[in-house]
């Protein structure tokens, strides 16, 4: 126990579980919609398509400044969410396919420029490599300022239009009838969770960052079923397993924090789908079995003994 | 030597990925290779852990494993309806990802596997590791690489008919008996095997680029299943060519230069594709447009050429300003008007001609 007073009394310690705990909430609370719209795998493109854009802040930074490699990966990834749907609307191909498309060839530039940068041989190409995979405990005071401002930012965005992305989560037909701006709020919708993806990279990082989105409103969902309950579920769980996460990590043995977070979350994930009340498999297979106990009771008609074929389930006498 | 030892790699890694990745793209299971390409990474550790070997067809058929578990394991989390079939890929493959980074963090720090190798691979070392045959040292990745070809080959060529009709129709071929979800996983674990035989030289992700991106483009240029095939291949060898060639000169990543060209044929395609590209959408529009307004300009001709309207009524500026058609678009509709002799010009006045007559009239004409 002294063990983790040590450990949370340090303050860089604090500092690296409060961002890590602030971006948990804000990407569990943001991919809330992403999952309820189907466009699960979209963060996954996004977060693969911001490297290049990463890369080409540092080329024009010349360094791992914050202020201009996130912007950098907002442009891409958002050039990369506009190619999807380019794609998917105007040829043939299917929207796993326009993904696939985007997440590769996005990534594929971003390597490229990678070795750019470190055949330039610059002394902070090592933090830029740990975007693949998060470095929560490079995290600085004025990231956390950045990230709290940008959330709260975000936060009021989807409060002040709540009953919009609601309805066009839900049901974008009558949204369209309605006379709401559909495509507009849609591509807002894309890029909060472009936004969220962009954040969430110091975490886990490009690869991860999608388990990041996902599962906390996967898990979310199994508990209840209103979109208020869920989306402040999901803020909650994505928190839990960012703070839990980056102390796991920050007790050393090199253990990189993007995959200790993708890992609890999965964990969190498992639970909820076996135990969740209503839902979950464990409450599925006990209904089914009262079910099948009362069945024979329930439909039984009288004349089943005298049946030619028997009934199946049934004994005959 | 070298040069043509790594381009070699490349053009068979990308040709095995492009064949199988045309049924993948054409099922809509594109982003399953993505998943697989990720998980196999867990695979890879776990059997080196147990066997304490990274090539050979142990390893390469352990790690497949993990693909296949990955396409089972998101199968039955979508088939439970707990979450949707996009969702449950993303909440697979990161977690055994996650897993396959943090073991290799924990126990292989000291063997080659690294994690930036396995994301960006190394494919200008593939020289390296060689093997004597025959007299010649061939490089390794060459060699099993080469099976692998072979082996996807085989399948596709042997269960060609089944193929085409279970991703196109499965449920005919179900009908017809010819097992379409044993078919798919066949297809999955032999994209397993690509990717884990691939991973080396090309890495997870830019492997994704060899399975999607080729197969894409091609399905632009054609309809026929085959030529799909032959031109995927085709595009991807080109790729590899011609990215081995700008890295060089750039002295930037192998790989990544190869998966990057992939995208730069896909951009091309995507623009100027002879039948689908966005620029013969673009002509084909256009045209459609003129030719309805051209229809519609004749109509407005009939209808008021023997009434007393006719002087202010049909002429080039009651287009503009009547039908509220822009300067330029009124003078395409007329131009082409008169090209096609529909009508002619009298000073301002513009009149029917017998064959613009004849197709004004067949608009109002019931049918």
């Amino acid at each position: 126990m002294s063990f983790l007073q040590d450990l949370l009394g340090s303050q860089i310690v604090q500092l690296v579980v409060l961002g890590a705990a602030l971006l948990g909430a804000m990407s569990g609370i943001l991919g809330s919609f992403a999952v309820l719209r189907q466009q699960s795998l979209l963060g996954d493109t996004l977060s693969h398509a911001a490297l290049p854009g990463v890369c080409i802040g540092y080329l024009i930074a010349g360094e791992r400044q914050l202020s201009l490699l996130l912007p950098g990966a907002l442009v891409t990834g958002t050039l990369a969410a506009l190619s999807v749907m380019l794609i998917t609307k105007r040829t043939r191909l299917k929207t796993d396919a326009a993904l696939g498309i985007a997440l590769s060839v996005f990534f594929a530039i971003g390597t490229v420029l990678l070795t750019l940068i470190q055949a330039q041989g610059s002394v902070g190409s090592a933090g830029l490599s740990s975007f693949l995979f998060g470095q929560a405990a490079a995290i600085t005071k004025g990231d956390i300022s950045l990230m709290i401002g940008t959330g709260t930012l975000l936060l009021g965005v989807v409060l002040l239009f709540w009953k919009e992305f609601k309805l066009v989560s839900f049901d974008p037909a009558s949204a369209q009838v309605l006379g709401l701006p559909v495509l507009a709020l849609e591509g807002a919708l894309t890029l909060i969770v472009a936004i969220a993806v962009v954040l969430g990279l110091q975490l886990v990082g490009v690869i991860l960052m999608v388990a990041l989105l996902i599962a906390p409103a996967a898990a979310a969902r199994q508990w209840t079923r209103s979109l208020s309950s869920m989306v402040m579920l999901a803020g909650l769980l994505g928190a839990v397993a960012g703070a839990g996460g980056a102390l796991v990590s920050a007790t050393g043995r090199g253990l990189a924090t993007g995959p200790v977070v993708v890992l609890i979350i999965t964990g969190i994930v498992l639970i909820s789908l076996l135990i969740a009340p209503q839902r979950g498999i464990l409450w599925q297979a006990r209904a089914r079995r009262r079910l099948t106990k009362r069945l024979p009771a329930v439909t039984v008609p009288h004349d089943a003994k005298r049946r030619k074929f028997p009934i199946r389930g049934v004994k005959r006498g | 030597m070298i040069t043509a030892s790594i381009i070699l790699t490349g053009v068979l890694a990308s040709a095995s990925a492009a064949l199988l990745g045309t049924f993948l793209v054409l099922r809509g299971s594109a982003m399953m290779s993505d998943a697989i390409s990720h998980s196999i990474v867990l695979g890879i550790i776990l059997v080196w852990l147990v066997t304490r070997q990274v090539s050979g067809p142990i390893p390469i058929l352990g790690a497949a494993l993990a693909g296949v578990l990955t396409v089972l394991l998101t199968q039955w989390l979508a088939q439970s309806q707990l979450v949707r079939m996009d969702a449950a890929i993303g909440l697979v493959f990161p977690a055994l990802f996650a897993a396959g980074v943090l073991l290799i963090a924990l126990y292989a720090r000291e063997v080659h596997i690294h994690t930036d190798t396995i994301l960006l691979g190394e494919i200008g070392f593939v020289w390296l590791n060689t093997v004597p045959l025959a007299g010649w040292e061939i490089p390794l990745s060459i060699i099993t690489l080469s099976l692998v070809l072979i082996a996807n080959l085989l399948f596709v060529g042997i269960f060609w008919h089944s193929l085409k009709l279970a991703t196109f129709d499965p449920a005919l071929a179900a009908a017809l008996g010819l097992f379409p979800s044993t078919l798919y996983y066949a297809l999955m674990t032999l994209t397993s095997v690509t990717a884990v035989a691939a991973f080396d030289a090309v890495g997870a992700i830019l492997f994704v680029a060899f399975v999607i991106v080729p197969p894409a483009t091609a399905y632009l240029l054609t309809r026929r299943l085959w030529l799909m095939v032959c031109l995927a291949i085709g595009l991807s060898t080109a790729a590899c060519v011609s990215g081995y060639a700008l890295a060089v000169y750039w002295n930037v990543s192998i790989a990544g230069m190869m998966a990057s060209m992939t995208g730069v044929w896909f951009a091309a395609t995507l623009l100027l594709a002879p039948q689908q590209g966005l620029l013969a959408q673009l002509l084909r529009r256009r045209k459609a447009r003129l030719e309805h307004d051209c229809r519609v300009m004749l109509a407005h001709l009939l209808t008021h050429q023997n009434t007393a309207q006719v002087d202010e009524e049909n002429t080039q500026a009651a287009l503009t300003q009547h039908l509220n058609w822009p300067q330029p678009h009124a003078n395409a509709v007329i131009k082409r008007a008169l090209e096609q002799a529909l009508i002619e010009k009298n000073g301002n006045l513009l009149r029917l001609k017998p064959a613009g007559e004849t197709a004004a009239r067949e608009l109002f004409a019931r049918r």
